[in-house]
C-alpha cells in the first residue's frame, strides 16, 4: 500500500484520537518501552508550515516575551537562533520539496541522549533527566558558560544583560513531559509536524514514513545516531545541511570525547607518589653514601696521626 | 595603664619593622615616587571602577563576549596562560627538593611565589569572569560534577592555591618569626612537593583536557587527542621560562635584596634553566608534529590558519628551542634571558590560539576583546605585580633569613 502523507496523517490520526494522550498512544502502540526510552520528540519538516505556533506556545509556557514579529512573513528574511528570550525559533530555508515551496525548520536545544552540556557541567546544574529532558537547576549554576562551549549545537544561551545571569535554553517542557503530556510547542502544532513519544517508537515512526515515501523523504533521520542520538530526530525531504544542520558533528557520545582524559586520572593520582618518593628516597640515600665516604676520609687520617 | 602603653609601643614598632620597613609612614608613602609606581597607580585608578563596573552591570556590558564566544581574553591569559606561566613553583620545587638539584634553590621561593600569585591572581580572574563568582566554593563544598574536566580543575586549583601557601609558609614564618611553626611548616615540605607535582600534572593538562569537547570549534590543527599532553608538557617549558625571566628582573630591580649574598651565581642558574626549557622545548616541538601527523591536517597549513599555526611552532617553538641551546652552548646570558621572553610570549599565543583565536574559526560572529576587557587584564596583572614586590620587600624571598641559611 502507497502511503501518501494524507493517508498518513488519517493512520496517526485514527491511532491516536485527537490531543495529547492519543500522540503518547501511538508511541505506546509501538509495544512495550524499555526503560531506559525516553521521551523524544519527532520533527517532520515536510510538514511544517511555518506557523509559530509552538514559538508563541513556547513563550507562553516559559513566561517568555511573546514570538518577535509574530504572524509577519518578514521575520523568515533572516536567520534566527534560539536565545534567553526564545527558547525555539522557526527558520524558513527557500528549497522545499514539491514546486519549489519553502521548508521550515524549527530548532532547540536536542536534549542529547548523552550530553555534552551535562558532562561538561562542573556543579551538575545541567541534568539528563531518565525521562529524556535535559534541564537546568539555576540554583547550582557558576556562570562559567563551559556548556556554551561544550554545546555542539550551540544551544545554551547566557543572560549577559543581567548582573545575575543564568543560562536558559529549551526544558522540553519537564514538568509536563514528567506527567506524560506532550510539551506546549507539540500542542501547539496544527499541522503534525511535532510529534512527541518514546524514543523508539518515533524512530519506528520515522524509518516507515520514510520507508512507504521514498521519494518524499531524504533516507536519514537527523538525531538518531549523530553525537550519540538526540531526543529530537529530524526528518526531511531536502537534506539536512541545506536547512542549517551541522552534519558534521559525528556520531560519538561527547562524554566520551574527555573520557579517556578522566580515566587516566587515577593513573597519575597512583603512580606519580611512589616515582616521586622513590626518586626522593633514592636520592636521599645515594647522599648519605657520599656523606658517610667523606666522614670516613677524615676519621682514618686522624688515625694515621 | 603603663602595661597599655607599652602594648602600643610594641604594636608601633611592630608595624613600622614589619609593614613600613622600618620607616615611618610619612617616609614610607613618599618611597611611592617612582615611575613604576605613577604608573600603576593610574592603572588601579581606572581599572578599578572598570571591574565595579562589570559587576554592577553585567558581563555584556563590559565585555565582548557573545553566545557563540562565551569564553574570551580572561579565559584565554587571566586562566589559562596565568595557570601555564605559574608553573615555575611545582617545576622549581620538584628540581630542588625531590630531583635534589640544590644549586637551584637561591631562585626557589622567589618562583613558588610567583607561583602562589599567579594562581591566586588566576582565580581573581576567574572571579571576575564568573556569571555568579560568589558560587565559586559551589564545586568543592555544594554540588558535584564529577563527569567534568572542569570539576577536576576547580578541586586541583583549589587544593593547589593551599599547597603554594603551605610551600610558601617558611618564608612567611620567618618574616613573622615563629620559630616552631615554621619548623613544622619545613617538615611537610616533600609531602607538598610531591602533592603539588601530581595536582600540577593533573590541572594543567586538564586545562588543555576543557577542550576536547569542542570538535567541531576548535581548528583542527590545535585540536588533537594529544592537547591535555601538550598543555602540561608546555607548561613545564613556561614554568622554566618563567623562573628565568623573574628570577633575571627581581635580581635587577631588588639588587638591595640580593646584594648581600653575591655569591649566588644566577648566571649559572640562568643557563641550566635554559638548557632545562631547551630540552622540554624539543619534545613538545616533536609531540606537536606528531599530533600534526596524528590529525593528518597537513594540506590545511597551506591555508591562513595553517600558516599561523606554523608561525606558532617555527617562530615560538623550535627557534627558542635553538636559541636557548645556541645560548648555553655559548654561555650567551642575555641571549638566554631574551629567548626565555620569547617563550613565554609563545605560550601566551598558544593559550590565546586555543581559546580564542583558533575556537569558532569558521563562525562568522569572531571575538575581538573590550577595551574594559584589556584594562581589567591589566588591572589584575598589576595587583599581581604590587602583591609580588609587597612581600619581596618584607619576607626573605630572594635574600636569606640570617637564622635560617641554606636549603631546609
Amino acid at each position: 500500500m502507497r502511503v501518501t502523507r494524507r493517508t498518513f496523517l488519517k493512520m496517526a490520526g485514527a491511532a491516536g484520537a485527537s490531543g495529547l494522550a492519543g500522540r503518547s498512544g501511538v508511541a505506546k502502540a509501538a509495544g512495550p518501552a524499555p526503560r531506559a526510552d525516553t521521551f523524544a520528540m519527532l520533527v517532520d519538516t515536510t510538514l511544517c508550515v511555518g506557523c509559530r505556533g509552538c514559538e508563541a506556545a513556547c513563550s507562553e509556557a516559559n513566561r517568555l516575551p511573546g514570538p518577535v514579529m509574530a504572524g509577519q512573513a518578514a521575520v523568515f528574511a533572516s536567520r534566527r537562533t534560539s536565545d534567553t528570550r526564545a527558547y525555539t525559533v522557526v527558520n524558513r530555508y527557500p528549497t522545499g520539496g514539491g514546486a519549489g515551496q519553502p521548508t521550515y525548520v524549527k530548532s532547540q536545544c536536542m536534549h542529547c541522549v548523552q550530553p555534552a552540556c551535562a558532562s561538561a557541567c562542573l556543579v551538575h546544574a545541567l541534568e539528563k533527566t531518565p525521562e529524556g529532558p535535559v534541564i537546568y537547576h539555576e540554583d547550582r549554576c557558576l556562570g562559567c558558560r563551559y556548556c556554551m562551549v561544550a554545546c555542539p549545537f550551540g544551544i545554551p544561551k547566557f543572560e549577559y544583560e543581567k548582573p545575575v545571569p543564568a543560562i536558559r535554553k529549551c526544558t522540553f517542557c519537564f514538568a509536563r513531559v514528567k506527567r506524560g503530556q506532550a510539551p506546549a510547542c507539540a500542542t501547539a502544532c496544527p499541522s503534525g509536524a511535532l510529534q512527541f513519544g518514546r524514543r523508539s517508537a518515533l524512530l519506528d515512526i520515522a524509518k516507515t514514513r520514510i520507508y512507504q515515501n521514498p521519494d518524499r523523504y531524504v533516507h536519514h533521520i537527523y538525531g538518531e545516531h549523530e553525537v550519540g542520538g538526540t531526543g529530537w530526530l529530524y526528518i526531511s525531504a531536502v537534506p539536512f545541511e541545506r536547512l542549517g544542520f551541522r552534519t558534521d558533528l559525528g556520531t560519538t557520545p561527547y562524554p566520551q570525547l574527555t573520557w579517556p582524559f578522566l580515566s587516566a586520572v587515577p593513573f597519575v593520582l597512583m603512580l606519580w607518589p611512589p616515582f616521586l618518593m622513590g626518586l626522593y628516597a633514592f636520592r636521599k640515600g645515594g647522599e648519605g653514601i657520599g656523606q658517610a665516604g667523606r666522614q670516613r676520609g677524615p676519621e682514618k687520617e686522624t688515625r694515621r696521626e | 595603664m603603663n602595661d597599655r602603653l607599652e602594648k602600643t609601643v610594641v604594636l608601633r614598632a611592630w608595624v613600622r619593622e614589619k609593614l613600613f620597613l622600618g620607616q615611618s609612614l610619612r617616609e614610607y608613602v613618599r618611597g611611592f615616587g617612582g615611575p613604576f609606581d605613577a604608573l600603576a597607580g593610574l592603572i588601579l585608578l581606572v581599572g578599578l571602577p572598570v571591574i565595579a563596573y562589570r559587576f554592577a552591570a553585567g558581563l555584556g556590558a563590559a565585555t565582548n563576549l557573545s553566545q557563540t564566544n562565551p569564553w574570551g581574553l580572561w579565559i584565554g591569559l587571566d586562566v589559562l596562560s596565568g595557570v601555564a606561566l605559574a608553573a615555575g613553583g611545582y617545576t622549581l620545587a620538584s628540581t630542588v627538593y625531590l630531583f635534589g638539584l640544590r644549586e637551584y634553590y637561591p631562585v626557589l621561593r622567589a618562583a613558588i611565589l610567583t607561583g602562589f600569585l599567579g594562581y591566586f591572581f588566576v582565580v581573581v580572574g576567574l572571579l571576575v569572569d564568573l556569571g555568579r563568582p560568589w558560587r565559586i566554593p559551589y564545586p568543592v563544598i555544594y554540588s558535584y560534577g564529577v563527569t567534568s574536566v572542569m570539576f577536576l580543575v576547580a578541586w586541583h586549583v583549589f587544593l593547589y592555591l593551599t599547597v603554594q601557601f603551605l610551600e610558601f609558609c617558611p618564608a612567611l614564618l620567618e618574616w613573622l618569626g615563629w620559630r616552631s611553626l615554621r619548623r613544622w611548616a619545613t617538615k611537610l615540605t616533600i609531602g607538598a612537593t610531591v602533592f603539588g607535582v601530581i595536582l600540577s600534572t593533573l590541572h594543567q593538562s586538564a586545562l588543555g583536557a576543557l577542550f576536547l569537547l569542542a570538535p567541531t570549534k576548535l581548528h583542527p590543527l590545535w585540536y588533537s587527542p594529544f592537547i591535555p599532553i601538550y598543555f602540561f608538557i608546555s607548561s613545564i617549558v613556561a614554568g622554566l621560562s618563567m623562573v628565568i625571566v623573574e628570577s633575571s628582573l627581581s635580581h635587577r630591580i631588588f639588587r638591595d635584596q640580593v646584594e648581600p649574598q653575591r655569591r649566588v651565581d644566577l648566571e649559572a642558574i640562568t643557563l641550566g634553566l635554559g638548557k632545562g626549557a631547551s630540552v622540554v622545548l624539543f619534545t613538545y616541538f616533536f609531540l606537536k608534529l606528531l599530533g600534526l601527523a596524528d590529525g593528518g591536517h597537513w594540506h590545511l597549513l597551506r591555508t591562513g590558519y595553517g600558516h599561523w599555526f606554523l608561525v606558532e611552532l617555527l617562530v615560538f617553538v623550535l627557534l627558542p628551542c635553538f636559541l636557548f641551546a645556541h645560548g648555553v652552548r655559548e654561555r650567551n646570558v642575555p641571549l638566554v634571558r631574551a629567548t626565555a621572553v620569547l617563550t613565554v610570549v609563545g605560550i601566551v599565543i598558544n593559550r590565546l590560539n586555543v581559546a580564542l583565536i583558533a575556537l569558532n574559526w569558521d563562525v562568522p560572529d569572531r571575538y575581538v576583546p573590550s577595551g574594559m576587557e584589556l584594562l581589567t587584564s591589566i588591572t589584575i596583572i598589576t595587583l599581581g605585580l604590587l602583591t609580588f614586590r609587597w612581600i619581596v620587600n618584607r619576607m626573605p624571598v630572594l635574600r636569606e633569613h640570617p637564622e635560617y641559611p641554606g636549603p631546609h
